[in-house]
């Protein structure tokens, strides 16, 4: 729609994939330097994407989520918001290899396909809409980062398990750590899906004039809470870890991913894209 | 110029009964340290001894009565003739011994490749050295370049990073499973020399404490006065399972003494935290069974053995990454000693230049008495600036030139074109070969 949104875009996809791809190198290699690099890469593309998403809003006066392409495109900042800020507290390197090609995965997605600006309507301007968006988006990225780590518990125990150890099983951190993970982002990110979902019934109610319509978003998104809220319980009540809440994770996840991509594009409902 | 020299035996050089000949002599003194420090044709000196190996490093002006007045003292140790000593021994010389000191600070040259203790051990020869004055300025840049260059290895290698003993293979799983051991208790079941070896390190990684069941109650006492820890009853051991962590099992049963069942019905009480079992028994204690159960692991004696294998392999390849290292390092240090070559020239080169601006400012000064103290100031600026600027590019070049031989050449050509070396006659050109060795003042 207009050049230097897409130069934005370019520009970050670009940052994004060079920092995959040290990533990448950094499980082969394990050089902190290239840690580092890899880090200031991803480093770089956020601020390009943060700018570009910013110049987004003070173009279109809403949340960047009227298309699917922005929505993808806000999903991958916030991945690779989280995966920072985690790096930063948690010191996990080899957790961004995992994560880092999902965010360039979405800003693929985020520009192969076709989007177009709705106009602007009422609907999208709201104190709800805005604490619904950002807590799901901020919600499910902290759920990437549980699904990334619960593939990394899978790969680590099954190597300790069938004691043949493969490249990764020096790179990959220990269980507990793994483990430990998945019980952070829970604790962080199931909040912050509730309040979503909350805001989100709110919204409804106070707009479309009903909290529930049977909307196949809504349905998968609700099923998503009770699979996290169900981990969580377990977790709490009966110490549920290691293989089966890292299977949660992944789990809980691909519904995200159904629900986020796939409703998105095949289903109808008001959380539906048009398309041109 | 001083010529580093390292001579030495190892295991692979010499039988055990001639390197603990070396190891006896100085367990208790400085070893021969402050006889090689007495050793007039020695300049620097540095002695390392261990198990496994007797090291020599020295710097000496006169290369072959340097060699030889070693080997005398090592063979006075030894109670033998030099002869009788010298199959034993290597001897490498400049570069050469540059790299076999790094190597042997980084582990290359260990007995067991990669092993830690050996850089310790040249730490404390050092300090033992420094403190007799025994090391100068050329050794001790090479040691502390050995102790850089080892930990560079250390950390840009995989060199020592795996395990290659089965106690430490089991600490380096547990920490795996466990992340930090600070908090996890471990039961030992059974006795035997591997089972305590792995107790030991899992108490020096971290392990709170170690718990012991045995079947005969003194054995059982004396290992928990040996791990400071406590025993639990041989018949309620399975009942510890709720609350430990790790377990070694060591016993002579002939049959399992633990049960998949056993293990499996006690995961809900210890709220599913992961257990690792660690059976070094042969027969095997412990039901294999157990590996299935989520959150159990379960390792033999020749799961462990397995590892040791692996690592020891790996770290044969690494060493070649670690030989790569040191070439560069080493090389470094010959540049670095090249510059400390050309030092003496630049020196005297000075020196001549200020006596002779010194003596004609003093003649041109005596005869011009009229001046006042501001210009005889200019005057001393003056001569001192139109020396330094002449000397300025010489020097310059007498400092980068790089190769050894060209070196050797051009410092010896500037002795004899400044004419620094007094004692030295005059001679004419074609008599005097230009030559590569010891007629330089260093």
């Amino acid at each position: 729609m207009n050049e230097s949104l897409f130069l934005f875009s370019i520009v970050t996809t670009l940052l994004y994939s060079v920092g995959t791809v040290g990533y990448l190198i950094y499980v082969v290699r394990t050089e902190l330097i290239i840690h580092r690099v890899a880090y200031a890469f991803l480093l770089a593309g956020f601020l390009s994407h943060s700018l570009g998403l910013a110049l987004l809003v003070s173009q279109i006066r809403q949340m960047p989520v009227t298309t699917l392409p922005q929505t993808f495109s806000l999903f991958a900042w916030a991945i690779v918001g989280s995966y920072l800020a985690f790096q930063l507290k948690f010191n996990i390197r080899v957790l961004g290899t995992f994560v880092s090609p999902l965010a360039v995965i979405f800003m693929i997605l985020s520009s192969a396909i076709p989007g177009r600006i709705i106009p602007t309507s009422q609907l999208f301007k709201s104190f709800w809409l805005t604490l619904h968006v950002t807590t799901i988006f901020i919600g499910n990225a902290i759920f990437a980062l549980a699904f990334c780590a619960g593939i990394m518990y899978l790969l680590q125990e099954r190597q300790i398990k069938t004691k043949s150890f493969g490249l990764l099983y020096r790179r990959l951190p220990s269980l507990e750590t793994l483990d430990s993970i998945n019980y952070v982002c829970l604790t962080f990110g199931f909040p912050l899906i509730t309040i979503g979902l909350i805001s989100g019934f709110v919204y409804a109610g106070a707009v479309l004039r009903s909290f529930w319509h049977w909307d196949p978003k809504e349905i998968l998104a609700v099923i998503t809470w009770l699979i996290y809220a169900v981990l969580l319980h377990e977790r709490l009540a009966v110490g549920w870890r290691g293989r089966r809440a890292a299977i949660m994770a992944i789990i809980g996840f691909t519904v995200i991913l159904v629900t986020f991509v796939g409703a998105s594009l095949i289903l109808k409902g008001h959380h539906g894209f048009r398309f041109g | 110029m001083d010529r580093i020299v390292l001579i030495g035996l190892n295991h692979k050089t010499a039988p055990v009964e001639i390197r603990e000949r070396f190891n006896i002599v100085c367990v208790d003194s400085k070893g021969p340290l402050s006889d090689l420090a007495r050793l007039p044709s020695l300049r620097e000196s540095f002695y390392l001894s261990t198990c496994n190996r007797m090291e020599v490093l020295f710097t000496t002006p006169r290369l072959d009565e340097g060699i030889s007045a070693v080997v005398g003292l090592l063979a006075g140790i030894y109670g033998q003739t030099g002869a009788a000593l010298k199959p034993y021994l290597y001897t490498y010389i400049d570069q050469d011994a540059v790299k076999h000191l790094f190597r042997v600070a980084c582990s290359l040259d260990s007995m067991v490749v990669g092993e830690p203790q050996i850089l310790g051990q040249i730490k404390d020869a050092y300090r033992q050295a420094t403190e007799v004055k025994a090391s100068g300025v050329i050794l001790n840049r090479l040691l502390h370049k050995s102790f850089s260059v080892a930990k560079r290895v250390r950390t840009e290698t995989r060199i020592g990073s795996s395990a290659v003993s089965i106690s430490y293979a089991a600490v380096e799983l547990a920490k795996k499973i466990f992340g930090e051991l600070q908090g996890k208790i471990a039961l030992l079941i059974g006795a035997g020399e591997m089972a305590e070896l792995a107790a030991e390190h899992l108490l020096t990684n971290g392990v709170e404490r170690i718990v012991v069941a045995n079947r005969t109650l003194e054995r059982a006492l004396a290992l928990a006065r040996r791990f400071n820890g406590s025993t639990v009853p041989w018949e309620e051991f399975a009942e510890e399972l709720r609350k430990i962590d790790i377990i070694i099992s060591s016993t002579g049963s002939p049959e399992p003494i633990l049960t998949s069942e056993q293990v499996r019905k006690r995961m809900r009480a210890r709220r599913n935290r992961p257990l690792f079992f660690i059976d070094i028994a042969v027969p095997r204690d412990i039901d294999p069974d157990v590996n299935h159960i989520d959150n159990v692991y379960l390792y033999n004696i020749d799961d462990l053995q397995g590892i040791v294998e692996i690592n020891r392999a790996e770290r044969i390849k690494e060493a070649g990454r670690a030989e790569h290292i040191i070439a560069g390092e080493a090389l470094k240090f010959d540049a670095w000693l090249r510059t400390l070559e050309v030092v003496p020239t630049i020196v005297s080169l000075r020196e001549k230049a200020e006596e002779i601006r010194e003596a004609e400012v003093h003649k041109t000064l005596s005869q011009l008495d009229s001046l006042s103290g501001g210009e005889i100031e200019a005057i001393h600026v003056l001569t001192q600036s139109v020396v330094s600027k002449l000397l300025h590019d010489p020097i310059l070049f007498l400092k980068r030139i790089s190769t050894r031989s060209r070196k050797d050449f051009y410092l010896d050509v500037a002795r004899k074109l400044f004419h620094l070396d007094e004692d030295q006659p005059e001679t004419e050109e074609g008599e005097d070969q230009l030559s590569l060795d010891s007629d330089k003042a260093s």
